[in-house]
């Protein structure tokens, strides 16, 4: 391995930044960010250096005692092969771009220092999470993240519904944890061992311990049942939602599934394409209904997310890494760009408050149409590759359940995204504000440039082939670029052609209702449904009602329990023992000299009698 | 009739007895010291009496120290109890029950 000092200088200077910036420049809050920004911007040069002196096809580890118990030994190694290098490019590269927006978005906020500080703490634990060599190293960083996650989202903590939707990811968060902890024993239990080279040549473990470990996934990817916290994330500022709750953390579960694919039997595949495939389902009828700009693009997130989960269990992960990396692209360019209009609007999320933005943030309009297009799977946008390979391993795996649910949602993702689009860029101004709205700064534009660039080309400059690296054997995919953008329709024509008829589908349907509106249609046409969607299904209200009530009425007698029989019983009786015997003890001493003298001779004499007698 | 130990000994044990109630049951401070002091005199009596019975000086030499520590006592004792009357104007024992609290 060359330049093996370069990945841990990565992975660690962002741990470094982010130390300094709370110690010492938490007051200037510029100086603040342009330390982050150059730690994140180092590591992307870094990474890049070691990637074109290694190559992709290089795999390997760099390895560092960590513990060792007994027989039990962890190391702290970093793992190095093209899936992780990657990772390393879309962490450092994406997030480097949403760094130097944030210089922007955030310029005004007082807590600005303290933003970058938390940026760079959550950048070292993705970091960490990706370049994990086995199951400890990665679950420590896997919590980092989380604690990172908790930190952004409850950013604004003065709001309390910032604080709330922080504790709610924070805490959704633990129960897919805990069973990812579960599946990491039952993993150590079967294989003993925990480095995911070594569990490679292992192989599978029991369905249980494998649908264990995808628990971590849920919760982290926001899968159902532990959907709920992600669109609430969006309490945070807009970068952060762009960076951890669209490119990179939510995608840690699925890159933690690509990771151990080989853990996974049959069984447990069909379990998470099942889940993946609902969730895309569910979170896209949600996102027809909802009427925040930034709650709509998190749940297409969600459903994004559940088609890279629901690739991974039809036995595609190159598919679904690949997937994950347009989607990082795109979703991170959507929601900068939602979270340029909203500086633009000035702070307003509505989207019926919005309109005709196309006139007065023209670039923040063409990247968002780009973005918008990527999702929605038009050629030659990099969406359309990824979301095709996926919908053509759904065929070639003969799951025409899954097939029709994929193109179904390809149809509602375009529907859903081009309604957000219509009615923010195009239409009517609905409000005063949007008839002042402004574009945004360079440095907020720039980044939307880059990655609008990317979202482009990135389904034809060979991502998927490099992913293949890892997991070979599902042909090859050509790294030539005229044939790259072909490939699709004669790799498997069905999926390709359904896909962009979905499309059609979708933006004409879009264009016919929201075309020229300034009120939502929908709703007295679809009725009861659209309040359904509008209400997210009421999964809220249902835990509220089942898990939350059964979890109040648990502590609620954990409290009896304590207070009464625990702290008035056992605690209060040996209490009260100890002060009955104190108060009866000092009925003795009566202060009284002869007393004492007496007593002292009534000793003595009882002394005597013993000895004596 | 010969006098023998038995006799010596009991009368120290009376002494001893009677200095022992005067310290349990008197009021008066310097009573009590003064029953204090029997007592002390009433062990004197008894080392004295075996020394005697033994043929040996051991006890005798042994009453001496403590004639000599009771002197030094009683100096400081009765220093102590004029202190305490200049500072509460009674030398009853009734009166001293600061311990108490």
């Amino acid at each position: 391995m060359k330049y093996e000092i370069l990945p841990w200088l990565t992975l660690f200077l962002p741990i470094f930044a982010a130390v300094f910036i709370t110690l010492f420049t938490l007051r200037a809050k510029n100086v603040s960010s342009f330390i982050s920004i150059v730690a994140i911007v180092a590591g992307f040069i870094m990474s890049c250096v070691f990637i074109y002196a290694n190559g992709f096809q290089f795999s390997g580890e760099s390895i560092r005692d960590w513990l060792s118990v007994g027989d039990f030994h962890v190391d702290f190694g970093l793992k190095l092969d093209a899936l992780s290098m990657m990772m390393l490019l879309i962490v450092t590269g994406v997030g480097g771009a949403i760094h130097i927006y944030s210089y922007g978005y955030m310029d005004d906020d007082p807590g600005k220092a303290r933003f970058f500080a938390e940026l760079s703490l959550f950048t070292f634990s993705m970091l960490g999470i990706v370049l994990a060599n086995n199951f400890i190293e990665m679950f420590i960083f896997w919590e980092l993240v989380g604690v990172s996650s908790y930190l952004l989202i409850g950013f604004w903590f003065e709001k309390p519904s910032a604080g709330d939707a922080a504790k709610k990811a924070f805490i959704v968060n633990r129960l897919g944890d805990f069973g990812f902890m579960l599946g990491i024993l039952m993993v150590w239990a079967s294989h003993g061992s925990l480095n995911f080279s070594a569990l490679q040549g292992l192989g599978i473990v029991s369905t249980i311990a494998g649908l264990l470990v995808f628990c971590g996934a849920v919760g982290k990817s926001a899968q159902f049942p532990l959907h709920v916290w992600l669109p609430d994330a969006m309490e945070g500022p807009t970068p952060v939602s762009a960076l951890i709750h669209a490119a990179t953390m939510v995608a840690a579960g699925v890159y933690m599934l690509c990771r151990t694919f080989y853990l996974y039997n049959a069984d447990g595949l069909q379990v998470i394409a099942y889940i993946g495939g609902f969730t895309a389902l569910l979170a896209a009828l949600m996102a027809v209904q909802q009427s925040d700009i930034k709650r709509i693009i998190a749940y297409s997130t969600l459903s994004q997310l559940g088609y890279m989960v629901m690739a991974v269990g039809l036995a595609g992960p190159s598919q679904a890494m690949f997937h994950l990396t347009t989607h990082a692209f795109f979703k991170a360019l959507l929601f900068l760009s939602a979270g340029s209009v909203i500086i633009g609007m000035h702070h307003e999320q509505d989207i019926w408050q919005m309109g005709n933005l196309r006139k007065k943030m023209p670039i923040t309009f063409w990247t968002f149409l780009i973005g918008a297009l990527a999702l929605s799977g038009v050629w030659p946008f990099s969406g359309f590759f990824s979301k095709d390979s996926i919908i053509g391993q759904a065929l070639a795996q003969h799951n025409y359940l899954l097939f029709a649910d994929g193109v179904f949602i390809a149809a509602l993702t375009t529907f859903y995204t081009f309604r957000l689009f219509f009615v923010v860029f195009l239409n009517q101004e609905k409000s005063d504000v949007a008839k002042h709205a402004h574009e945004s700064p360079a440095v907020m534009t720039l980044p939307l440039v880059i990655l609008a660039a990317f979202a482009l080309i990135g389904g034809v400059i060979g991502i998927q082939g490099i992913y293949q690296y890892n997991f070979p054997g599902e042909g090859e995919k050509p790294a030539n670029f005229g044939a790259a953008l072909v490939e699709p329709f004669a790799h498997s024509p069905v999926a390709a052609t359904l896909g962009l008829l979905a499309f059609v589908i979708g933006i004409v349907l879009a264009w016919m209702l929201y075309g020229n509106t300034s009120t939502d249609p929908l709703p007295a046409k679809l009725g009861g449904l659209a309040a359904l969607m509008k209400n997210k299904f009421y999964f809220d209200e249902i835990y509220e009602a089942t898990f939350i009530r059964a979890h109040d009425f648990i502590a609620a007698v954990a409290d009896f329990i304590d207070r009464w029989i625990v702290e008035g019983l056992c605690i209060g009786l040996i209490r009260g023992g100890t002060d009955l015997t104190g108060r009866a003890l000092r009925l003795v001493q009566t202060g009284n000299l002869q007393t004492y003298a007496f007593l002292f001779v009534l000793g003595v004499a009882v002394a005597l009698y013993f000895v004596l007698r | 009739m010969q006098v023998g130990l038995e006799h010596y000994l009991t009368v120290s044990f009376l002494l001893f007895a009677m200095g022992m109630l005067g310290v349990i049951m008197r009021r008066n401070l310097l009573v009590i010291y003064m029953s204090l002091e029997l007592m002390l005199n009433a062990a004197n009596l008894a080392l004295v009496a075996f020394s005697r019975f033994n043929n040996k000086l051991d006890g005798q030499v042994l009453v001496f120290f403590i004639i000599t520590v009771a002197a030094a006592e009683v100096a400081v004792g009765l220093a102590l109890i004029v202190a305490l009357y200049r500072r509460r104007q009674s030398a009853h024992v009734e009166d001293l029950t600061s311990m108490k609290r």
